[in-house]
């Protein structure tokens, strides 16, 4: 059982197999099951998300009316005109935001790893699919690669709000959505563990501060952020970049820092964000109409 | 290690909004309603920290009552738990704890109907997983990365092997066990990790063994 990135991707080097093939065997062999068992239930998940993106691509709206929408706008402006940062960064800023759209109308969705950050594995999975044409068994493998990441994040570290602050959720599942970018593009286990790295030195230290306690602002826009910085860290680690930080002590030091925020910042909807001044009338606004 | 599978980190599906506060709620009150055994008429909910600053947003209140109500996290009719559990008879208070937690996202439950009671303190560390903490004051750590069975039984010479010896009989591993004691003498409790699931008829017999009390069996 691998402990650390280090190790995953040593396990991975050594036998010359995927990061998601790592994670594979360690599933079959902790649960006891069979290749196609667990196939067939990461297959559930995967079906899920693209459920999700489809309802949020029709339209979606909060019972706060707080968030919805957004996603629609986006691909509305990539039909009518060309986005400076390209279709393809659109599109995954889109199909994530929609994804915690749904999340946040208490639709149904597959954390990964939590719900407030589940718009970034599957928006950029069903973005970068446009150009890279996976198999349906690739698109599956890419959420074994990102859980994999997330395995180890969440074991040495933390991947909710409450315990580690926003940096834990989004800056976690951002890198394990770039990770699997990398995979998904041919790129080595070792340029996995450096576009992830490279995700989450750039989200060290977010706070965690939603606005009246609500998952909807600012997260559902923090998926976006999440998403973009994925693919962008995907493309630089597949040039070639390098994390002079390695991935583990990056981990590390997201774990120290969730540590040391207050806790106004986790998840507490005190601070922050919420405690603006048209974050404290939303919330009184919100819960004076008793949702 | 806190976290064992990739579908603690890849799911669970859900209902929206929070992994944590709603589909790890959820887990909790259900987990309170398979040890009760059957449905509470009541309960009261004690809600820390995290948990109590933003139960209202995050539909922790309606999670933790559609858990007790047998509720999974991807139930759809999670939302609607408040209302259901009030029409079936089932009232909830949820109180606002201020004192201090180890855990940012603890809930205290006391759940009973007319003849039995359970105290249970779950946290939900993330993801959707949950740990139960403590139970009927008795603390304890379950991963539920396994099935387990929990044994309220007479602190006597006896009862722990009258438990063992039937479960060797049926070839039933186990994987880790507990044993903890209020007083010499007094109520004590068994937590044992097994490496399968129990069938109904097992259990059957481990309640009827010698000095046992009560049998709860978490499914894995």
């Amino acid at each position: 059982m691998f402990r650390t990135a280090a190790e995953l991707v040593e396990m991975a080097e050594k036998d010359n197999i995927a990061i998601s093939e790592v994670m594979i065997r360690q599933e079959m062999e902790v649960k006891d099951k069979t290749r196609e068992e667990i196939f067939a239930e990461m297959e559930k998940n995967l079906q899920v998300m693209e459920n999700a993106i489809e309802e949020a691509l029709e339209g979606v709206e909060s019972v706060t009316g707080l968030t919805g929408g957004d996603a629609v706008l986006i691909q509305n402006y990539m039909r009518e005109k060309t986005p400076l940062s390209g279709n393809l960064l659109m599109d995954a800023v889109s199909k994530a935001m929609g994804t915690n759209e749904v999340n946040a109308a208490m639709g149904t969705i597959c954390a990964t790893p939590t719900a407030g950050s589940a718009g970034c594995v599957p928006g950029t999975l069903f973005a970068v699919k446009n150009q890279l044409n996976p198999t349906r068994e690739q698109m599956i493998r890419y959420l074994f690669t990102a859980g994999a990441f997330g395995f180890v994040t969440a074991n040495n570290a933390f991947i909710s709000g409450a315990a580690g602050g926003c940096q834990a959720e989004v800056g976690s599942a951002g890198a394990m959505a770039s990770a699997a970018i990398v995979e998904m593009a041919g790129g080595t286990p070792q340029q996995s563990a450096d576009a992830f790295a490279i995700t989450l030195k750039n989200m060290l230290g977010l706070v965690c501060d939603p606005v009246a306690g609500l998952v909807e602002v600012p997260c559902v826009k923090r998926n976006a952020a999440g998403s973009s910085l994925a693919i962008v860290s995907a493309d630089m680690a597949l040039a070639g970049v390098k994390s002079r930080i390695p991935c583990d002590e990056v981990i590390g030091a997201m774990y120290r820092i969730g540590k040391q925020m207050p806790t106004s910042l986790r998840e507490t909807g005190e601070g922050g964000l919420a405690d603006t001044p048209t974050g404290r009338l939303l919330k009184e606004k919100i819960f004076g109409m008793s949702v | 290690m806190k976290y064992n599978s990739v579908f603690d980190i890849i799911g669970p599906v859900m209902i929206g909004p929070s992994s944590s506060h709603t589909a790890g709620a959820a887990r909790i009150g259900k987990a309170a309603r398979n040890l009760f055994g059957k449905e509470p008429q009541w309960a009261r909910i004690h809600l820390y920290e995290s948990f109590a600053k933003t139960y209202k947003g995050h539909g922790t209140d309606f999670a933790l009552a559609g858990g007790l109500l047998g509720f999974e996290t991807d139930d759809t009719r999670m939302s609607q738990a408040l209302e259901l559990a009030e029409k079936k008879g089932l009232e909830i208070e949820f109180i606002e704890d201020s004192a201090k937690a180890d855990h940012p996202n603890t809930a205290r439950l006391i759940i009973g109907d007319g003849s039995d009671q359970l105290e249970l303190v779950g946290i939900s560390i993330g993801g959707g997983k949950v740990e139960i903490t403590e139970l009927n004051g008795f603390e304890l750590r379950l991963s539920g990365n396994h099935p387990a069975i929990l044994i309220m039984h007479n602190d006597r010479f006896g009862a722990i092997a009258s438990v063992t010896e039937i479960l060797a009989k049926y070839e039933i591993n186990i994987g880790h066990m507990e044993v903890n004691r209020k007083d010499v003498g007094k109520e004590a409790l068994m937590v044992i990790e097994v490496d399968q699931n129990v069938k109904d008829s097992i259990l059957k017999e481990l309640e009827n063994a010698s000095h046992i009390i009560q049998i709860a069996k978490i499914a894995n």
